[in-house]
């Protein structure tokens, strides 16, 4: 149940980052004409599929164990490559 | 960051010690069918995620939206078929569903769930792969030796095949941790089936300058008669290595996989076995994977342009050759001088100086390497061994 009424909503917290102004004009220009309202819209989305990537990734590289990667490393070792 | 697996997931259809012992003793009691090798390293590529996301041999749906459309049935890019094919008689009594134990060498290799048994058409499956139904065709004569049917379904690797090349042969969950360790974010992977000429040094070296690795990655396994031996490439490899590169962003390793001499399709083939071993970036040469005049020396570029979603990006490297002018290794991009000033180191030149005995310039091949290939008693693949 939702105990905030419409007004009391909790909002959407958000921070600044910087990015050179010369970025900023070209992402202002780019999404001109397309369903980007504005350019914090347009790097938040972007942002999004970026990080979801990495984290992916990361939780791939993570799918090899602790102790499995300490194998492959003690090979590798042997074998002269580390 | 190192290459997502094609699919998104690294395959791995090894078996824990454990289990092994108990599959091993069901393999015996299994109906049986013997491999070669190609197929053993093929087998052994799948359970290792080489062939990510090939789980096992392939079912009839994949084995034909590969040919038709250069796509397996999810629609990720796939190039050349996986393939296992058998006699009728190898499998009597045998139907889908059941399983099965691949030997190698008399030993038990894997154990494979049969999804499907089908039949396959060798002149189309030449044509589409190859482009040519030619007998002269390297791959379309070892394609019209092969069996009546085939059959797919997943596999359960229970030893890898015997490695000769043990020392220098990493899997892609070890290259993966390797890169990792060593840092390298952007990799560019090398596909031969040669020994290293001047023209491959100025190619590889190209690349490292603008990635943090190079991985170079020489097939071994079957090759036509006339091709370096599989020791000869690797002790070339070597001694190139030693002498003339960085050793902390080079890692040398083979891929035991056969050469098909499929030209385009299995540059990109080629491309997206190097992902799965993490590489970022796949050097493609000229008329690579080619034999004779079957191809167009760029076809293979060309056909990257159909796979915009391969997930590594291909470096289209031009052919090197030597500039008396320019007093060094160039290509016609950077090179200004007319052809009366190009020295093309050819293959097919080189072989005859070696098999002559004579040394090859130095402008051609290293002498460190051009050591180790007159010092063979028999550095090429013979008629009769192939």
């Amino acid at each position: 149940m939702d105990n905030h009424s419409e007004g009391e909503k909790r909002k959407t917290r958000y921070t600044t980052v910087s990015i050179p102004v010369t970025l900023y004009e070209r992402i202002r220009k780019l999404i001109e004409g397309t369903g980007f309202t504005s350019v914090s819209q347009f790097v938040t989305y972007v942002l999004r599929e970026v990080v979801a990537e990495m984290e992916e990734e990361k939780l791939k590289s993570e799918a090899v164990s602790e102790e499995e990667k300490k194998a492959i490393i003690e090979r590798l070792k042997r074998l002269g490559y580390i | 960051m190192v290459s997502r697996p094609h699919g998104g997931r690294l395959v791995d259809r090894t078996v824990s010690p454990k289990r092994r012992e108990r599959l091993l003793e069901e393999a015996r009691e299994l109906p049986r069918i013997d491999v070669n090798e190609s197929i053993a390293a093929d087998a052994a590529n799948i359970a290792h995620g080489v062939y990510s996301p090939l789980e096992g041999f392939m079912v009839q749906e994949d084995y034909i939206n590969v040919l038709d459309q250069m796509r397996l049935s999810s629609d990720l890019p796939w190039t050349i078929p996986i393939i296992l094919d058998v006699d009728p008689e190898d499998i009597v009594g045998v139907k889908d569903g059941d399983d099965i134990a691949l030997y190698y060498r008399d030993e038990p290799l894997a154990i494979m769930r049969i999804e499907e048994i089908y039949g396959w058409d060798k002149k189309e499956y030449a044509m589409k792969v190859f482009k040519t139904a030619d007998p002269n065709h390297p791959g379309v004569a070892k394609t019209y030796k092969r069996k009546e049917l085939l059959i797919g379904g997943s596999i359960d690797l229970l030893r890898d095949p015997p490695e000769p090349f043990e020392n220098i042969r990493l899997w892609p969950k070890e290259t993966r941790v390797l890169f990792g360790t060593r840092g390298w974010k952007r990799i560019a992977a090398f596909q031969t089936r040669n020994v290293p000429h001047m023209g491959h040094e100025y190619v590889q070296k190209a690349a490292l300058t603008f990635t943090d690795g190079l991985f170079i990655n020489p097939l071994v396994g079957w090759k036509k008669p006339g091709d370096y031996r599989d020791e000869v490439i690797v002790k070339a490899y070597k001694a190139l290595i030693e002498h003339y590169y960085p050793k902390e962003v080079v890692v040398l390793s083979v891929l035991r996989m056969e050469m098909r001499y499929a030209g385009p399709r299995e540059a990109v083939h080629h491309a997206i076995v190097r992902k799965n071993f993490g590489a970022t970036h796949f050097i493609v040469g000229r008329d690579h994977a080619g034999v004779g005049n079957y191809y167009g020396p760029y076809e293979a570029w060309e056909i990257f342009r159909e796979f915009p979603d391969l997930g590594i990006t291909p470096l289209f490297v031009r052919e090197a050759f030597y500039c008396k002018k320019c007093g060094q290794m160039v290509n016609e991009k950077i090179c200004p001088h007319p052809e009366e000033f190009r020295i093309r180191i050819s293959g097919t030149k080189l072989r005859k100086m070696i098999m002559s005995g004579q040394k090859p310039p130095e402008y051609m091949m290293r002498l460190e390497v051009a050591r180790v290939i007159l010092e063979h008693p028999k550095p090429f693949i013979e008629e009769d061994e192939a």
